[in-house]
């Protein structure tokens, strides 16, 4: 099994750090991973996209053309990305930072209101955790539970009491997901 | 007589330091290097620090000093020295690690390394040989050459308004603190000497005491350079160089 | 899972492994892509530890020359940067390869040229195999293509640059550089004691005692015959290492009919673009060389009686390209592709230039 991810969005929502806790969730699975963002100088603010590979073999490019699944949460990276799903492949989307909504007709499409949930939750630094919650209900690549060993690996020592937050937030996104 | 009469302990009135070898120097005749060499030669003798001594030459006059004095030495890129001896002080801390730098070495291509190296406190000595010229590359203008003063790149004379004020970087160094001792000595005359072995001296207990950097200016003569007889030279330079950079101690904290 | 598997950025790779490999000091100066071995480092604090030194220079220029003093008294030393970092070094390393001292550099590399870009690119190739700095000489050029060699290859390149006495590069990018993957980090070393340095450096400049001549670290020679020898025995040296310390990589190249060569990050790429033209039904391979300098002309010479043409592949407007043709010799037909400017070819761009350019 291999699974080509692209997570794309805003600087400061998560996204690179999303990509490294599923990345660390395939590690802690036994799987090999490799996670290779478009960094830059953008810290908040501006474009920001990661592709993360989890696969049971050795990966060859940590670069790609197309993705298994694409995880859009701007309208910027749908412009982007959505053409980039393999046939048959996800895309899942937060409508939030999105105007035009996607088209294709040959990729199954997931709308997952995790902004206005995290706003909601009052927890909107969980939003990245929703989303995330949300690609393992349609894509159990990794089991919740090496998640949560992931965020642990990710998370600083003194961060690890945010952790249960964190697990609600993937639970939700199991949920809300559509 | 015989020469085995004259030859004799009880008749020795000077002796080179052993540190210094017999090879022949390659520099001009009333150039003030080798007598600075020598005195570098003297302290580590009397200090008998030469097992644990590294020194570091620089490009220019003086980059051949490895020929010269007996000790083990890293041969610089122009202007790099302080980095190199930063570095070396920090991987062997028991070590007396200096540098031998002229005007141009030190305050034109090295200025960066120089005012990091004393910003740091690192205890290294630097001897600078201050004698306001380029003379490996032929007398051409440093940027400690006076107003006024010709050279083969300022052959009307310095003009402050085309290439700037001659820089007293030694003031400048004081000011750092990572600097302990920072004085400014001459060579010209017995006296002169004896008080530069002095200053020397107490940069490299200084080094080896880990009270930080030591900079020891020696304002010096290049007669080739300058054009003019060395005792000319040393005359010029004291009229001349001696008001532009005034002899002293300029800063001691380890008083 | 065995608790040594680790993921991390190429880059902290780098830290990590220095201070395992028994590195007596770091000196580099911060420049995107490459700014996390020194944060790493310095988050670390390796000098409560195995006692390595690390030290923000005040520019590229001063931590070469610190890499220069430090590595002429025999210790380990080493730097990294990224591009535009790295030309600014190229006078100490010039130095270096100078007066034979073994230390290790680090390129990260970046678009250029001039400030050029923060993203990746391989445009520093000539740059790092052709000399870079002035002079005859050669650096043991290393191009890792993972995470887990930019790990090996600081040990690897350390024991190299002491065999032979001569610096040696990594030659990474900053695709291998930013991008995290598993790791295994090399096993604690020690740093080596000084009667240990003593031993195996007679020749470093560490304080004379009584009994040996000075040890003086130069590249300094005004006497042209002499000059000249030493020259001859650098050259001699070179002629060693290209002999003994040739490595590659071969990617189903057994049957191979069309043969990519490509290094580092597009190595990577390559492997994917050689799957999916496989699966096609296109018989092509990869040669990745590991080291770019001493490079597997050989091999490639004997892969030109096999393929029917080669494409290099490289993030830059032609450079490796002309060390295959000269190792292929006109046998067979040899094109170039790339991306300029910090673009990254995909997979598929490949196999279409392969189209397009070799078939």
């Amino acid at each position: 099994m291999t699974e080509e991810i692209i997570i794309a969005g805003f600087g400061g929502q998560g996204v690179l750090s999303m990509g490294k806790i599923l990345a660390y969730s395939g590690l802690m699975q036994g799987k090999e991973v490799s996670w290779m963002p478009a960094y830059g100088p953008e810290q908040r603010g501006g474009t920001a996209n990661v592709t993360v590979i989890l696969s049971d073999e050795r990966i060859s490019s940590p670069i790609l053309n197309s993705y298994d699944t694409a995880i859009i949460l701007n309208q910027q990276s749908l412009d982007k990305f959505e053409k980039t799903v393999k046939p048959g492949g996800t895309l899942i989307y937060d409508p939030y930072g999105v105007t035009k909504e996607p088209t294709r007709k040959d990729i199954k499409i997931y709308k997952i209101n995790a902004m206005d949930t995290s706003i909601e939750m009052n927890a909107p630094k969980s939003f990245n955790m929703i989303i995330l919650g949300g690609l393992l209900k349609i894509r159990p690549i990794v089991d919740l539970e090496n998640v949560i060993l992931g965020l642990k690996k990710t998370l600083p020592e003194r961060h690890h009491k945010l952790i249960p937050m964190n697990e609600a937030a993937l639970k939700k996104g199991m949920e809300i997901i559509g | 007589m015989t020469i085995e009469d004259i030859i004799k302990p009880e008749n020795l009135v000077y002796k080179k330091p052993d540190l210094m070898n017999d090879r022949p120097m390659h520099y001009c005749p009333g150039c003030s290097h080798g007598v600075v060499h020598k005195l570098i030669g003297e302290v580590l003798e009397e200090m008998d620090v030469v097992e644990d001594t590294i020194g570091i030459t620089p490009v220019g006059c003086a980059v051949f000093a490895y020929n010269y004095l007996d000790i083990d030495w890293e041969e610089a890129a122009h202007g790099r020295a302080p980095a190199m001896a930063v570095a070396i002080k920090r991987l062997r801390p028991n070590k007396l690690v200096f540098t031998y730098q002229g005007d141009g070495d030190l305050a034109a291509i090295g200025t960066a390394e120089t005012i990091h190296a004393c910003n740091r406190r690192d205890s290294i000595t630097i001897i600078f040989i201050n004698n306001g010229i380029y003379g490996m590359t032929g007398g051409q203008m440093a940027p400690t050459t006076l107003e006024g003063m010709k050279t083969a790149t300022c052959p009307y004379g310095r003009d402050v308004k085309v290439n700037g004020h001659p820089l007293k970087i030694t003031n400048l160094l004081k000011e750092l603190d990572g600097t302990c001792y920072v004085t400014r000595q001459s060579v010209q005359t017995a006296a002169a000497v004896r008080k530069t072995k002095k200053a020397i001296r107490k940069a490299f207990e200084n080094n080896l005491n880990n009270r930080g950097v030591s900079v020891v200016e020696v304002v010096s003569t290049c007669n080739s350079g300058w054009k003019m007889s060395p005792s000319m030279a040393n005359k010029w330079m004291e009229e001349n160089m001696f008001p532009a950079y005034p002899l002293g101690d300029l800063k001691d904290t380890t008083i | 899972m065995s608790e040594e598997i680790k993921l991390m950025k190429g880059n902290e790779a780098i830290a990590h492994a220095a201070i395992r490999c028994g590195c007596d000091g770091y000196f580099g100066y911060p420049i995107t892509p490459q700014s996390e071995v020194l944060e790493t480092l310095t988050e670390v604090e390796p000098w409560k530890t195995t006692g390595m030194n690390v030290l923000q220079a005040e520019s590229e220029v001063a931590a070469i020359n610190m890499v220069y003093g430090g590595a002429g008294t025999g210790k380990k030393v080493m730097t990294s940067s990224s591009s535009p970092g790295v030309s600014l070094k190229q006078e100490g390393i010039s130095y270096l390869a100078g007066a034979e001292l073994p230390a290790l550099i680090v390129n990260v590399m970046r678009g250029g040229p001039g400030l050029g870009t923060i993203q990746p690119s391989q445009a520093d190739y000539f740059q790092t195999v052709k000399g870079g700095g002035h002079g005859d000489y050669k650096l043991i050029a290393l191009a890792p293509a993972s995470v887990q060699e930019m790990a090996d290859f600081v040990g690897l390149g350390f024991d190299l640059a002491f065999k032979y006495r001569n610096p040696a590069i990594i030659l990474a990018d900053g695709v291998i550089g930013q991008m995290m993957e598993k790791v295994v980090l090399p096993p604690f070393k020690p740093r080596r004691t000084d009667e240990e340095i003593v031993k195996e450096c007679p020749w470093a400049a560490v304080g004379k005692p009584k009994n040996r001549k000075c040890n003086i670290i130069t590249s300094l020679e005004l006497d042209p015959a002499v000059m000249e020898k030493k020259n001859l025995h650098l050259q001699e040296k070179y002629r060693e290492i290209e002999a003994n310390e040739v490595r590659y990589e071969e990617i189903q190249c057994k049957d191979a009919e069309y043969l990519l060569v490509a290094f580092g990050s597009s190595a990577r790429i390559c492997q994917k673009a050689v799957e999916m033209a496989r699966a096609e039904g296109i018989k092509v391979g990869l040669l990745r060389p590991i080291t770019l300098w001493p490079f597997p002309s050989k091999v490639l010479n004997q892969f030109a009686n096999q393929v029917k043409s080669m494409l290099c592949v490289e993030l830059n407007a032609g450079q490796m390209v002309e060390d295959v043709r000269l190792a292929v010799n006109g046998k067979v037909k040899v094109e170039h592709f790339g991306r300029l400017g910090g673009i990254v070819y995909t997979p598929d761009e490949i196999i279409e230039a392969m189209k397009a350019k070799i078939m």
